[in-house]
């Protein structure tokens, strides 16, 4: 197992380099930074050029991807535009922790900036992830044990529903009802945008306040998309043989539910939580936006809407390293859950 | 016949599964018993409803799409039939054990064969862990599993068929049935295999003295096995007599055709075996005379339109058949 995991965390080494240059080469394309620089004013030819020098920007495109990856402090480079490159260079370079600064912010290291969100889309995906388990879980084992209930009827109606349902329609439908239609009702109503109420302040009761809506929202789809699969996983599951020979012992209905059934049923469902991982880092670009939450996902929006390459790149990065550790992850938790798989 | 105390009494159980494409008379009315440490065979083919008869009485098929019309049975004073789905619990796997046809896919893969075993006797007898481990020891040495306290770790895809099929046994057994139904046990393992069950079988039920049913679809396991055989066609019993009476003198034209369809050691080589012309009846249409009718060669006018039940012709045999075969005359 051990060495598994170890050939696997070396294999995506590789698989990391061509990921980088990929995106860096299409980001590279996306837009230019510095139309973005000169405030209210279009950016002057001249300021152009002499930016574009600083930043590197003027370089064919696979050296700046070198200067990205390794830094270009070994080398000089050329500031003044006279073709004699003559000021060191001072990037570190990816491989040295140095992910390059955001143009935006002007000067403050682009890793700096992504660490400082990730709490944030943490303290949204996380509860939201548990919530859309549970409930995922629990609403597809019941209706598999109720198949063709009018229980089991209405899940399968409402699921298609939210299946087909964008996130935004049911961000903005939330919105209006327990927002703005409760306001107007007089019934106590749920704050709709950002992490807490500034004249209050950030409060550990204002966060959680702020959260319900946009788990909410996040959650609605995922219940729908994880309901589903629970209760076909089960519904295979229970007509299995050692299912009946479970019953044959005489064990209680619920141990058979619980130990011998959901045990065998959740094989997919670890597939699926593996696939989800990544996105508790990526938080939800969608409602973020919608919600004004503070998180990754409109971090990523807002950064690549002016074309700062530094912290797109950095987000990119962490996320394809976030998305190779959780399917690693979940080919442990699989072999952990089912005997007959062996990695060697 | 005579009377032992019954252990088991089943009367006129009668299953349906109510299908898409129609309604599948199952078991028609089947009444059969069982005494203390008796072994009943019960043979016929696929469909016949052997399986759905026993697993109806523990309450093993699933309601709906099938459904218990008529029936009661009897087991230690109390109709399995009728009980709450709590007590009836109770009864399974403590007096009644079963064991299914393939071992393969009848233990749970994700789950230690110790807790499988264990979890039977934590259930019904509350045994702490430490003494329901040394009872799943003692019961894969019963059933001849070499290693047992190192093994109990394991999962059951680490085992051969036949090594799971006697790790069954001992899940069956754990609690000391006073009843063991087993369902085709031998059907899925290969001969040599076969052989080894039957005999294990055997021997436990000699050593603990329980009641066996054994539910087969091969006459020529049933010889060493059982007292007793019940012949099993469309859903109905139409045979029961005691083992030696049976292969002698069979009476009814479905048990000889049987025999005669089973392959002897001394038959000539290019000789073909016999089958029985025709295909095991469709229990979707009610049956309205003898399911046999269409496949025999004893068949009368009153066989379409009246079922044959049950009779004795000699104090250890029953048939359901308006015709003796041995004459070809029409019984009185």
């Amino acid at each position: 197992m051990t060495r598994y995991v170890i050939r696997r965390l070396l294999q995506s080494i590789p698989l990391l380099f061509v990921v980088s240059l990929i995106l860096f080469v299409l980001l590279n394309n996306i837009g230019d930074p510095l139309t973005m620089m000169g405030g209210r004013n279009p950016t002057r030819p001249e300021d152009r050029e002499r930016l574009a020098r600083q930043l590197g920007l003027d370089q064919p495109i696979l050296m700046q991807y070198v200067y990205w990856l390794v830094g270009n402090d070994w080398t000089m480079i050329d500031v003044d535009g006279d073709g004699e490159p003559e000021t060191p260079g001072r990037r570190k370079g990816v491989l040295r922790g140095d992910f390059g600064i955001s143009i935006l912010t002007r000067g403050k290291p682009a890793l700096d900036i992504i660490w400082e969100r990730i709490p944030n889309t943490l303290l949204l995906m996380i509860p939201a992830q548990i919530v859309i388990l549970v409930l995922g879980l629990g609403v597809g084992i019941y209706s598999a044990l109720r198949q063709y209930s009018w229980v089991d009827n209405a899940v399968t109606t409402l699921s298609f529903v939210g299946f087909s349902m964008p996130i935004f329609l049911i961000a903005l439908l939330s919105i209006y009802l327990f927002s703005v239609l409760f306001q107007r009702w007089g019934l106590p109503y749920l704050p709709a945008n950002g992490m807490f109420d500034p004249q209050v302040g950030k409060t550990a009761a204002q966060i959680a306040k702020h959260m319900i809506l946009p788990i909410f929202a996040i959650a609605f789809i995922d219940v729908a998309r994880y309901s589903r699969y629970v209760r076909s996983a089960m519904l295979e599951v229970m007509s299995q043989d050692y299912i009946r020979t479970a019953k044959a012992k005489g064990l209680r209905r619920v141990t058979i539910i619980m130990v011998h059934a959901l045990r065998n049923a959740s094989l997919p469902i670890i597939t699926l939580v593996g696939l989800d991982l990544p996105f508790l880092l990526a938080g939800a670009v969608v409602t973020e936006r919608i919600f004004a939450w503070p998180g990754m996902g409109r971090l990523f929006l807002d950064h690549l809407e002016r074309s700062d390459g530094a912290v797109v790149m950095g987000i990119v990065i962490l996320l394809a390293v976030a998305v190779i550790l959780s399917q690693i992850l979940t080919d442990i938790v699989y072999a952990v859950f089912d005997p007959r798989i062996r990695y060697d | 016949m005579k009377q032992d105390p019954a252990l088991l009494n089943v009367h006129d159980l009668q299953v349906r599964f109510h299908t898409p494409e129609g309604t599948i008379y199952a078991v028609n009315g089947i009444s059969f018993h069982i005494a203390e440490g008796e072994a009943v065979a019960v043979v016929g083919e696929s469909g016949s409803g052997k399986s759905v008869c026993m697993m109806s009485l523990l309450g093993l098929i699933p309601i709906p799409p099938g459904e218990i019309v008529s029936g009661t049975a009897v087991f230690l004073e109390r109709d399995l039939l009728k009980l709450p789905e709590k007590e009836l619990e109770l009864v399974r796997g403590r007096d009644i054990g079963m064991i299914f046809q393939d071992p393969m896919t009848s233990l749970n893969p994700v789950l230690t064969l110790g807790r499988q075993l264990t979890e039977a006797l934590v259930r019904h007898f509350n045994l702490t862990a430490e003494e329901a481990r040394n009872r799943a020891i003692e019961l894969l040495q019963l059933v001849g599993i070499p290693d047992a306290a190192s093994r109990l770790g394991n999962y059951p895809h680490q085992f051969s068929g036949g090594m799971r099929q006697r790790v069954m046994i001992a899940m069956m057994l754990a609690c000391n049935p006073k009843l063991l139904i087993a369902d085709e046990p031998t059907t899925a393992l290969d001969v040599t295999i076969q052989a080894q069950i039957v005999e294990l079988v055997q021997e436990i039920r000699a050593k603990l003295r329980m009641s066996l049913i054994w539910i087969t679809h091969d006459l020529g396991v049933v010889a060493g096995l059982a007292d007793r055989v019940l012949v099993m066609y469309g859903g109905t019993i139409v045979e029961e007599a005691d083992v030696e009476s049976l292969y002698e003198r069979p009476q009814h034209p479905y048990t000889l055709a049987l025999l005669a369809a089973l392959p002897r050691v001394h038959q000539r080589r290019q000789s073909r075996l016999k089958a029985i012309p025709g295909a095991p009846p469709h229990l979707i249409l009610e049956l309205t005379g003898c399911p046999f009718a269409p496949r025999c060669e004893f068949v009368r006018d009153r066989c379409w339109r009246e079922r044959p039940l049950l009779q004795p012709v000699s104090p250890t045999q029953k048939t359901a058949c308006f015709v003796n075969p041995h004459t070809g005359e029409e019984r009185a």
